[in-house]
């Protein structure tokens, strides 16, 4: 087996005599699609912002592409090859969805700093724009390029947050809740969007979700978390065929 | 034995910046507002206070009641009415520049209503003067003079006071309850806006109470002094964190003591202990919010309501069409020219001088387009950082002989290089922390580096000559005109490629979601960092420029900090993030309150030339005093900024997009009836 991409042992997480995490260790492997799910209050989001580098664990190691990356803030952890979308959407005010996906470009290639701005302008390349449209056309987001992100509709805003971690060109991406506030039908745009990414841009992705039908879609392995700790791992059908997934999570009577 | 004297000594002003503190706290807890306007409210019960007793020659008792306890709330409830309770879901950044504007508005409005003269030897609340009759304790070798005993006394009346009203009041436990959560408490049926007002009403007795303590500490009344005694007592509200009000009153005493053991243990022949003095709580304040622990974790109070900041619309010249932008530019450049030509060739030496002093000020003001408009961060030392700059060139051309030009380079670069110096730390801070760092930051400058002669020139401020560019002599105003336009608009141009720049996308999305820049990892803190860098660098040019300009670099004339408070209420309420507001309101500055003094001065005038005029005319003349000029821009200044929270984008900028909205709505409605006419006579066989 090759080595994985991230890999977290032993992650603890307290809040003034809380336990939110206790001794969870998971593993995502190159271009491995896998999730997490978990009730409400399981500890899902503090996994995410300790892996992520938002919080920093009690206890607990998290590696990622062959190195340590425990003292890395959040943006360091980005330009390493991590990228995230939130549960509660986070886009930037006043920018266009093209301006979302260009910033998010400057941001990884650095082009760009104080002289450039003053002496040469800062109209975008044609590199730039190239890698902007590729994006935009993987999701369908080209009609909407030059509108205000923040006048789209929350599942197309999804879809921005998404294209604009993808011009990070991360190695892994972190979906938070991805399919929350959506309909059905918007969910299975999103799911089908998600494979398309996939397939094309080979990376790995960690999704937290509810929406069972949507982690079975997409996930090849599953992690599920019950008051902070890992309660089981393993490919997707086994884990929501075990018992005890299906007392915690699914609401099956013993 | 010693220490312990001047320890007691200490207790007294502890128990004022204690007063001061804890009635910020009050307001801050419940209704979130950091009310800088405290002093000014201070200021209103102490000028009443002192009408009442030296003019009305009213009891001490009638007075005390008047001022303290009627005077002082109904300004609280009436803020809280017409004002705050508007505010409540306000960001942060909107309430402190609201309280900015009232900072500078109440005092003006205090000194119209009751008379701008100066006011000596303001009376104390108590009914000996400073003397020696009252000794404390008998006997001993230290004393507490009267008002100093006054003082203690109605610190611990207050102190029991709120003890008993947290502790065993329904209304204490209804403001616990809003302090923990407003939502909450409103949800359990407590009507948050009634204790939110109470708050506002008690918070303002207590700075009535503490102005009329305060006042006999001073030769005269005046809201400078105050104001700065209320910075100093930021310290104390920060040492409790801006929420627990036992250790923000154990905070207001320890700074009272430790600034008189201070005074006198350290030696007094030394110029950095003879500034430390003054400006110890300054420093204590930075350091506070640099060092406390528990201070960055902790959430900035807000009510849960409140939404983040808006984020700032799109400057209307990107969202409007083509052909209006055209012709706005082109109708633009043409006023520009107009207004340059007028300068030129019709204004006299006064108006010219008061022009240029204006577009100079607008560099000053462009610094503040990055730093506020762009970075997201409310400076409140660009006064300080460009008398630094001044302070180099001046230092540098008097020094060496160096071209002055070349003296402006390093004014800059200097004055960069300490607002880098001083934003490493300061940009961790959040909004209101990292206003009150770069105020206490203002506050040191002013306090130990400004009397300093290596600094400052000391006493006589150094002249700076006019630059002398090949064949051109600058001490010609209208050639000192045109080299002034030439550095704005160089200015204008790196601002304006900055903000649309890779720069100002960066500084954008940190504004409106920190997470989500993190996210795609854009540095934070470095690009803070660099834009509060280059803020300070424009500051410290537009302060070279100011020198030049009055001949001298004079920390009196041109950047007293509280002007530069002014400076920000303006800006802000013109646009934060629009160069044409940087520059009109640069040129409001100075021409606005002098176009009110000419208009003052008419009826005066008119009556001087018509021997005839009605005798209202005359009696009109004779009401208006020569302070009102200055006292109405103050206040239409301050005001202003109090329309920040409806447009954050500034009145300027609202203006812009209304009347471009206006112009598109008519152009279209016109467009579609000749569409309606043409389609009624198609169709018509």
């Amino acid at each position: 087996m090759t080595a994985p991409l991230l890999s977290a042992v032993g992650v603890t997480k307290r809040y003034a005599g809380i336990v939110a995490l206790q001794n969870v260790s998971l593993e995502v492997g190159p271009a491995e699609f896998a999730a997490v799910i978990g009730p409400n209050g399981a500890g899902k989001s503090t996994l995410f912002d300790c892996l992520t580098g938002v919080q920093r664990p009690d206890r607990g190691h998290v590696h990622f592409d062959g190195r340590p990356v425990d003292g890395l803030r959040p943006a360091a952890r980005a330009r390493a090859g991590m990228a995230r979308t939130f549960q509660r959407i986070e886009l930037f005010g006043g920018m266009s969805v093209l301006d979302h996906l260009l910033v998010a470009d400057r941001a990884r290639t650095r082009r760009g700093g104080l002289l450039t701005d003053v002496f040469t302008g800062s109209r975008p390349s044609s590199d730039e724009l190239d890698r902007c449209s590729a994006v935009l056309e993987l999701l369908g987001l080209q009609e909407w390029a030059e509108r205000p992100a923040e006048s789209l509709t929350l599942g197309r805003g999804r879809l921005v947050e998404l294209a604009r971690a993808l011009m990070c060109e991360p190695k892994l991406l972190f979906l938070d809740e991805p399919s929350s506030g959506l309909d059905r039908h918007e969910t299975d745009e999103m799911g089908d969007a998600l494979l398309r990414v996939q397939s094309e841009r080979g990376l790995a992705i960690l999704l937290i979700e509810h929406d069972v039908p949507l982690v079975q879609r997409l996930a090849e392995r599953m992690y599920v978390l019950d008051y902070g700790e890992l309660i089981a791992a393993g490919p997707t059908d086994e884990v929501l065929a075990d018992q005890k997934v299906r007392v915690a999570y699914l609401g099956a009577s013993t | 034995m010693q220490l312990l004297e001047y320890a007691i000594r200490g207790v007294p002003t502890g128990c004022v910046f204690a007063l001061l503190a804890v009635g910020l706290v009050l307001t801050y807890k419940t209704s979130g507002v950091f009310n800088l306007a405290f002093a000014g409210q201070a200021y209103v019960s102490a000028i009443v206070y002192y009408e009442l007793r030296k003019e009305l020659e009213l009891p001490l008792v009638a007075a005390g009641v008047i001022s303290i306890l009627i005077v002082a709330p109904l300004i609280g409830l009436l803020l809280e009415r017409v004002l705050f309770r508007y505010l409540r879901s306000a960001g942060s950044m909107a309430k402190l520049v609201t309280s900015l504007g009232l900072l500078i508005a109440i005092p003006e409005i205090a000194k119209l209503l009751f008379g701008s003269e100066t006011r000596r030897n303001p009376p104390p609340l108590w009914w000996v003067r400073r003397t020696d009759e009252w000794l404390w304790p008998e006997g001993a070798t230290f004393v507490l003079d009267a008002g100093q005993v006054a003082t203690i006394l109605s610190t611990v009346v207050v102190v029991i006071g709120l003890v008993v009203l947290f502790r065993a009041t329904n209304l204490g436990l209804r403001m616990r309850a809003v302090v923990e959560s407003p939502r909450l408490a409103e949800l359990s049926g407590v009507d948050s806006e009634r204790v939110s007002m109470a708050a506002w009403m008690l918070s303002s007795v207590l700075a009535g109470l503490a102005g009329v303590l305060v006042a006999p500490l001073f030769a005269s009344l005046n809201p400078f002094d105050l104001f700065t005694l209320l910075v100093a007592a930021l310290a104390a509200t920060v040492f409790g964190g801006l929420t627990s009000i036992p250790l923000t009153f154990l905070g207001g005493i320890l700074l009272g003591v430790l600034q008189a053991v201070l005074a006198g243990t350290l030696p007094t022949d030394s110029v950095l202990t003879n500034g430390l003095r003054p400006s110890l709580p300054f420093v204590v304040l930075f350091l506070l919010l640099l060092f406390r622990p528990g201070l960055r974790t902790t959430r900035e109070l807000t009510d849960p309501l409140a939404s983040v900041d808006a984020p700032p619309p799109p400057p209307a010249a990107r969202a409007r069409p083509p052909w209006i932008a055209t012709s706005a530019r082109v109708f633009g450049t043409v006023v520009s020219l107009i207004a340059v030509a007028l300068c030129w060739f019709v204004l006299d030496s006064y108006w010219l001088g008061l022009a240029i002093s204006g577009l100079v000020l607008s560099v000053t003001m462009m610094s503040l387009i990055v730093v506020v408009g762009m970075g997201g961060m409310l400076s409140l030392c660009q006064a300080a950082l460009a008398a630094i700059g001044a302070f180099a060139m001046a230092q540098v051309v008097a020094g060496t002989g160096v071209p002055v030009v070349l003296g402006l380079v390093v004014g800059v670069v200097v004055a960069a290089a300490i607002g880098a110096l001083l934003a490493i730390p300061v940009v961790r801070l959040d909004g209101v922390y990292l206003a009150l760092a770069t105020l206490a930051f203002a506050l040191m400058f002013q306090s130990i580096f400004v009397p300093l002669s290596w600094v400052s020139g000391g006493a006589v401020p150094i002249t700076v000559p006019r630059p002398v560019i090949g064949p051109l002599d600058l001490s010609d105003d209208r050639y000192f005109l045109v080299f002034v336009i030439v550095c704005a608009v160089a200015t204008a141009l790196v601002v304006i490629r900055l903000r649309e720049g890779t720069t100002g996308r960066f500084l954008q999305a940190l504004q409106t979601s920190d997470v989500a820049a993190a996210s795609i990892g854009i540095n934070g803190p470095r690009a803070r960092v660099v834009a509060f860098t280059i803020a300070a660098g424009i500051a410290g040019f537009g302060g070279g420029l100011a020198a030049i300009d009055l001949g001298q670099a004079s920390y009196e004339a041109s950047f007293p900090y509280l002007i530069g408070l002014v400076w920000v209420a303006l800006l802000v309420s013109a646009g934060a993030r629009s160069i044409q507001a940087a520059v009109l309101s640069g040129l409001f500055f100075f021409l606005f309150p002098a176009l009110l003094d000419k208009l003052f001065a008419l009826p005066g005038n008119w009556v001087d030339t018509n021997p005839d005029a009605p005798s209202w005319v005359a009696g009109i003349a004779d009401a208006i005093q020569p302070t009102w000029a200055q006292s109405v821009a103050f206040i239409l200044f301050g005001i202003g900024a109090i329309t920040y929270a409806k447009h954050p984008e500034g009145s300027i900028e609202a203006q812009t997009t209304a009347s471009v909205n206006a112009i598109v709505r008519r152009v279209e409605a016109r467009n579609d009836r000749h569409r309606v006419a043409a389609g009624a006579g198609g169709s018509a066989p």
